[in-house]
C-alpha cells in the first residue's frame, strides 16, 4: 500500500515537467556604474540547469532565452506625413510601458526556441515582448514595428540567436550588453529553459545602473538645486570668456 | 577618447565636440556672430537630443558673447544705455522663449517648431544678406558708390511714447519699437538656442539707424546678459543645460573664436558678408532639404520618459 502511493507521487511529479528542472543563475555584477569613462557595459550571466531523477531521461536538446530589461518608461513614435511641401509628424502613437532597452539572447534563433503562440505567452522574443497585450493595445502595427527598428538602430534592443552559449551540457554563459545609453534604473534578467518548444523553468535576477561620483552629484545637483546649478553653468561660462580675453590680449 | 555627458545620459567624443566648438568659434570670431545658428543644428546633428542642445547652447553664447563685449568695452564701442533698454526686452521674451519652449516640448512637437523656425529664419536673413552683399559687390566693381542712405526724415516708430535720448548712438526715439524687437529676439533665441546677433546687428542698423561703430559691442552686451538669463531659466525649468557639453563648448569656441578674429582681417568687407549669407543660407537649405525631401525613415522615436 504504501510503496503504491510512493509511485503514485513519482508518477505525479513526473507529469509535471515544470518541477523537473531548475535554474541556478550567477550574475558578474549586480550593479554597473556610469563614471565620466562610461561608454557601455557588458555582463556575463551564467546559469546552472538542475536536473532530478524525472528528468535525467530527457530526449532533446536543452534552450535557453536570457532577456535583459531595462527601467519602463513611454515613448511616442511619430510618423512623417506629407503635408503640402513639407514632411511633418503628422501622426503619432503612444507606447506607455515598453522598456527603454531590452536584450534577447538565446541559444538559437528566437522563431526556433518555441511556437509563435507559445514565444508570446512565455514572452520571448522582441516582438513577444512589444506585441504583449495590457494597458498597451497599440493596433498599429507598422508604429510598433518602427518602435522595434528604431530601438534596434540605436543598440537599444538586441536580439540575438547565438548569444547564449553551453559550457557543458548543464552549464551556460551569456553576456548581457549595457548600451551606451542606457537609463540609469532596475535592469530585470529573465531566464527561460525550454527543450521542445516547452518552457521548463523560468528564473530571475536583476542589476543596477547608477550614476556614481562625479556624475550622479551633477546629476542630482541639475534636479534637485536647478538655480545653483544654473547660476555655476552661467558664471563658468562667464568666467571662460573672460579669461580667454586676458589670455589672448594683443594690446 | 569619449566622455559621458551626465544630463544628455550619452557618452560623446571629446575631440568631436571641442572639434565642434572650435570650428564654430573661429566663423564666429572671424564674422562678429554668436555662432549659435550653426552650433544648436550641428550638436542635434551629432545626436545630442533637441531640448538640450538648445539649452546647453545659451551658456556657450554667454561665453562668447562675454568675451567680445569686454573688446569691445575696452574700445568704449558699446552704448550700455541703449544695452540695457534691450536687455529689458531680451529677458522678457527670453522668458516667453523658455515657457513656449516647455510648452512645446509637453506637446511633443518640439522638434518641429525648431526645424520650421531655423529654415524661415535662416532662409529670410541669409537671402536678404545675399541679395545686399551681391549688390555691393557689383556696384563696387562698376566703380559706382553704393546708394546712401537719405538722412533727415526719421520713421514713424521713433515718434511713440517714451522717448528716451541715447548720446552714445546719438538718437532720440520711442523704446517701445526697441522693447518690441529686443522681446522678438529674446524669444527666438530661447526657442532656438541663438544669441540672435545676427538678427539684432541688422535690425539696429537698418531700422534703428545706430551707428556702426557701437552696434555689435551694444548687441554683444544684451545677449551677453539675455544669455545669462536663458541658462539659468532653462536649467531651472526643465532641467536640460548639461554643463559637461557647455564647458566642452565654452572651451573649443572660445579659442576657435581668436583665430577666427584674426583671419577675418585679411577678408574684404563685401566678400565677408557674401561668405556669411552663403554659411546662413547652407544652415537652413540643410535644415528645408531635411522636411521637404521625402525622408529615408518615415518613424522616429520621442523621448523615453522613464517612470
Amino acid at each position: 500500500m504504501g510503496r503504491a502511493a510512493a509511485l503514485a507521487i513519482i508518477a505525479v511529479l513526473a507529469a509535471q515537467p515544470a518541477r523537473a528542472e531548475g535554474l541556478v543563475l550567477s550574475l558578474s555584477s549586480h550593479r554597473v556604474q556610469i563614471t565620466q569613462t562610461y561608454t557601455g557595459a557588458e555582463l556575463v550571466i551564467f546559469g546552472a540547469i538542475m536536473r532530478d531523477a524525472s528528468s535525467a531521461g530527457r530526449q532533446g536538446r536543452y534552450d535557453v532565452v536570457v532577456t535583459a530589461s531595462g527601467p519602463k518608461g513611454s515613448t511616442v513614435v511619430r510618423e512623417k506625413v506629407r503635408t503640402g511641401p513639407i514632411w511633418a509628424n503628422l501622426s503619432q502613437r503612444k507606447f506607455v510601458n515598453v522598456p527603454a532597452t531590452l536584450a534577447v539572447l538565446a541559444t538559437r534563433e528566437i522563431d526556433e526556441v518555441a511556437e509563435p503562440i507559445l514565444r508570446t505567452r512565455y514572452g520571448l522574443g522582441l516582438d513577444a515582448l512589444i506585441v504583449r497585450s495590457g494597458p498597451d493595445q497599440v493596433e498599429d502595427a507598422p508604429f510598433r514595428e518602427a518602435l522595434i527598428r528604431l530601438k534596434q538602430e540605436a543598440g537599444l534592443y538586441v536580439e540575438d540567436g547565438r548569444g547564449v552559449t553551453f559550457i557543458t551540457p548543464g552549464l551556460f554563459r551569456a553576456t548581457v550588453p549595457v548600451p551606451a545609453t542606457a537609463p540609469v534604473g532596475t535592469y530585470d534578467v529573465t531566464v527561460a529553459l525550454l527543450s521542445e518548444g516547452v518552457q521548463l523553468a523560468r528564473e530571475s535576477t536583476h542589476f543596477e545602473v547608477t550614476k556614481v561620483g562625479f556624475e550622479q552629484a551633477l546629476a542630482q545637483a541639475a534636479r534637485t538645486r536647478a538655480w545653483l546649478y544654473g547660476l555655476l553653468t552661467a558664471s563658468m561660462a562667464l568666467l571662460f570668456g573672460w579669461m580667454a580675453t586676458i589670455i589672448f590680449r594683443r594690446d | 577618447m569619449q566622455i559621458y555627458l551626465p544630463i544628455a545620459e550619452l557618452p560623446v567624443s571629446i575631440f568631436l565636440v571641442l572639434g565642434l566648438g572650435a570650428a564654430v568659434g573661429f566663423i564666429s570670431g572671424m564674422f562678429g556672430v554668436g555662432g549659435g545658428f550653426l552650433m544648436t543644428p550641428l550638436l542635434i546633428f551629432i545626436g545630442i537630443p533637441p531640448a538640450i542642445a538648445v539649452a546647453t547652447e545659451s551658456a556657450q553664447i554667454a561665453a562668447s558673447s562675454m568675451t567680445g563685449a569686454i573688446a569691445y568695452w575696452r574700445r568704449r564701442a558699446l552704448d550700455v544705455k541703449l544695452g540695457t533698454v534691450l536687455l529689458v526686452g531680451g529677458i522678457a521674451g527670453t522668458v516667453l522663449g523658455v515657457w513656449f519652449f516647455n510648452a512645446m516640448r509637453r506637446l511633443g512637437q518640439l522638434e518641429l517648431v525648431i526645424v520650421i523656425s531655423y529654415v524661415v529664419l535662416l532662409g529670410a536673413v541669409g537671402g536678404l544678406m545675399l541679395v545686399e552683399s551681391l549688390r555691393a559687390l557689383i556696384s563696387a566693381r562698376r566703380g559706382t558708390p553704393p546708394p546712401r542712405r537719405v538722412g533727415g526724415a526719421h520713421p514713424w516708430y521713433f515718434g511713440l511714447p517714451l522717448r528716451m535720448r541715447f548720446h552714445r548712438s546719438k538718437l532720440y526715439l520711442s523704446v517701445i519699437p526697441l522693447a518690441v524687437l529686443a522681446t522678438t529676439i529674446g524669444f527666438a533665441g530661447a526657442v532656438l538656442g541663438i544669441g540672435g546677433g545676427f538678427l539684432m546687428v541688422p535690425a539696429l542698423i537698418y531700422l534703428f539707424r545706430v551707428p556702426t561703430a557701437v552696434v555689435v559691442g551694444t548687441s554683444l552686451f544684451q545677449i551677453l546678459f539675455t544669455m545669462v538669463a536663458a541658462t539659468i531659466l532653462h536649467a531651472v525649468t526643465n532641467q536640460a543645460v548639461d554643463i559637461v557639453l557647455a564647458l566642452l563648448l565654452v572651451v573649443g569656441g572660445v579659442c576657435g573664436a581668436q583665430f577666427g578674429a584674426r583671419a577675418g582681417k585679411n577678408v574684404k568687407g563685401e566678400h565677408f558678408r557674401l561668405m556669411l549669407a552663403l554659411i546662413v543660407l547652407a544652415v537652413g537649405i540643410r535644415f528645408a532639404s531635411d522636411i521637404a525631401l521625402p525622408p529615408e525613415e518615415r518613424f522616429s522615436l520621442g523621448v523615453m520618459e522613464v517612470r
